[in-house]
């Protein structure tokens, strides 16, 4: 006996559906373009967090030691400096490793390998790359360092160089772009929601404007409040509904297209140098599929639902 | 029994008070005495043997137009009440009062003894369920069938869907449209829409039938064929309530005739003829 009304309400929404083929249509026109916004915020996001990061990943402080540091020393020191909260990562490259990868990248190059050979002996320190969690903290890393000056056993310095002092201005700048950027971003977003938010809302208003008589009818003939409303809160429901598939259908294949699309229009021909920026919005959204599909289908249902329950409410006071 | 409580109340010691004040002219005790008027024994015992119990109901409009004016009427079960009058004369107003969809400005309605407008929302609907309303613009939902229009009337009440399925169909018969069942509204004429608005309305077996100008958009041969339903269904024991502005229904229908003009009662007649 309680069934039954639900079942009768569930099956007038879809039958009002597919009845009001047009408002329907309309409805879902207005709503997946409003939620494509959300999902466009969504990849916006992620694509400027890609791009974000891979600059912060070419930012980076290099620690370059004394030629005849023991690689004991250095390796502990790199246990100190990886326990510092501000590190995220730091590598080592021992100075045969050094003189390899220089070998290797100049191997075509006859003239430097030529003069390679002439200096005989191995030009390069070995080094240490460290990378911060965030480049607002490179000074501080850098200072620690210089600060530290540390030694081997017999009192020599064991860093030669760290070429801080060379990158700050970039760093700097960039400390300041990103959060700013970040910041931009969020305001943004937050414009933009409430904007389709809005639009969504008025578009059922409409819709449920049209069917002011026909609540008053119900309302006459005696059905209850919640037995009128039902039907158009299930159809506000659907609109959402297909409004978030096609949503996510738009958003697939925008993220398949713009892949390679955004490289392409930059003129990069060697994608391998944006390596980060890559794949980023197709691996973005199958790796977070189950939260996209979350977020946009339930948006759009929440929203339908939502707006048909509160834009019927002043027609049902008869 | 009835036309002799009514004439009680006319003679009740509370309206016989009534007009003592204002013949004294002592504002306080004029209040004191209405007050007593409005519990007098008269206006109670009609209030309770009447189905509708129309109290000195005033209605003005907020541009102060004043459609109802101090209207005292009682309607019994199983009348068949006619209410003639001009446009603009009330009786609309005075139709739409009795399921709340107006207020009265001063006075109370009445529905067997329960005061309509302060009804909670739950037993509004109830009430509702109990009156079958039919409109001059026939008010069908547009996007469903016929079949549906009344199936939505039966399921407002809680009629479970074998019902449903049972009874649909044969009032459709009843109203002679048994063929255009799964038809949209828009697909029939003015006077098939109304058989369906008034299969609507008898569908859930209501106590009251409220019919306002129902014959307004009808050719002649439809208004027979509508005033013949609402004869036979009063015949089979429901109140009707009709108000139209024609004559010739007036005089088919041979009833209870209530003239209605500028707001007021101008007439009253048990076997009434059309008189303007």
């Amino acid at each position: 006996m309680v069934f039954t009304p639900i079942k009768r309400i569930i099956r007038s929404g879809f039958v009002n559906f597919w009845r009001n083929g047009f408002l329907s249509f309309a409805a879902v026109v207005v709503i997946t373009l409003s939620l494509c916004t959300l999902g466009l915020i969504i990849f916006t996001g992620v694509f400027g967090q890609a791009l974000i990061n891979d600059v912060k990943d070419k930012v980076d402080i290099n620690v370059y030691f004394a030629l005849g540091a023991q690689e004991s020393d250095i390796l502990a020191l790199q246990q100190e400096i990886n326990a510092l909260p501000e590190v995220a990562s730091t590598t080592y490259v021992s100075s045969d490793a050094a003189l390899a990868a220089f070998k290797n990248k100049w191997q075509d190059n006859a003239l430097i390998m030529q003069g390679l050979d002439e200096v005989g002996d191995n030009p390069f320190p070995a080094s240490l790359n460290i990378k911060a969690q965030d480049p607002g903290q490179y000074g501080a890393i850098a200072d620690y360092l210089t600060n530290k000056n540390p030694t081997d056993a017999s009192g020599t310095p064991l860093i030669e160089k760290v070429n801080y002092e060379e990158n700050k201005l970039i760093i700097d700048r960039l400390s300041k772009i990103i959060p700013a950027t970040e910041k931009a971003g969020t305001v943004m977003a937050l414009i933009f929601v409430v904007v389709a938010v809005i639009v969504v809302w008025n578009t059922i208003r409409l819709i449920i404007y049209t069917a002011k008589d026909e609540i008053s009818v119900m309302k006459l003939v005696g059905a209850s409040n919640s037995y009128v409303r039902g039907p158009l809160v299930v159809s506000g429901a659907l609109y959402g509904l297909v409004s978030g598939i096609l949503t996510l259908a738009l958003m697939a294949a925008f993220a398949y297209w713009s892949d390679t699309l955004i490289l392409r229009l930059a003129g990069v021909e060697v994608a391998s140098d944006f390596e980060l920026v890559v794949n980023v919005l197709s691996n973005y959204f199958w790796a977070n599929f189950a939260e996209m599909f979350v977020i946009i289908i339930g948006s759009g249902v929440i929203l339908g639902a939502l707006s048909s329950y509160v834009a019927a409410r002043r027609y049902l006071r008869v | 029994m009835c036309k002799r409580l009514r004439l009680f109340h006319k003679f009740s010691l509370g309206a016989i008070f009534h007009t003592v004040p204002y013949i004294a002219g002592a504002q306080t005790m004029c209040k004191r005495l209405r007050l007593f008027h409005k519990f007098s024994l008269g206006a109670i015992i009609t209030k309770y043997l009447d189905m509708i119990y129309y109290d000195k109901v005033t209605k003005v409009y907020p541009d102060k137009t004043v459609a109802i004016d101090g209207v005292s009427l009682g309607i019994e079960p199983k009348e068949f009440v006619t209410i003639v009058g001009q446009s603009g004369a009330g009786k609309t107003t005075l139709m739409k009062m009795l399921i709340a969809e107006e207020w009265p400005s001063d006075g109370a309605v009445y529905f067997e003894s329960a005061n309509i407008h302060r009804l909670s929302k739950r037993q509004m609907n109830k009430l509702r369920r109990r009156i079958g309303m039919v409109f001059q613009d026939y008010r069908l939902i547009p996007n469903k069938t016929i079949y549906e229009n009344i199936a939505f009337a039966m399921e407002a009440t809680g009629r479970n869907d074998r019902e449903v399925a049972a009874d649909v169909p044969h009032v459709l018969e009843l109203v002679d449209l048994g063929h255009k069942i799964w038809n949209f509204p828009h697909e029939l004429s003015g006077g098939e829409r109304q058989r369906v608005a008034i299969a609507r309305a008898i569908v859930t077996q209501p106590d009251v039938i409220i019919a306002d100008e129902p014959t307004g958009n009808l050719d002649p041969t439809n208004t027979y064929e509508i005033i013949r339903i609402l004869q036979k269904i009063n015949e089979l024991g429901t109140t009707v309530l009709l108000t139209t502005h024609n004559k010739g229904v007036v005089d088919t229908v041979k009833g209870r005739v209530i003239t209605m003009d500028k707001g007021k009662v101008v007439k009253d007649d048990k076997n009434g003829k059309y008189i303007l």
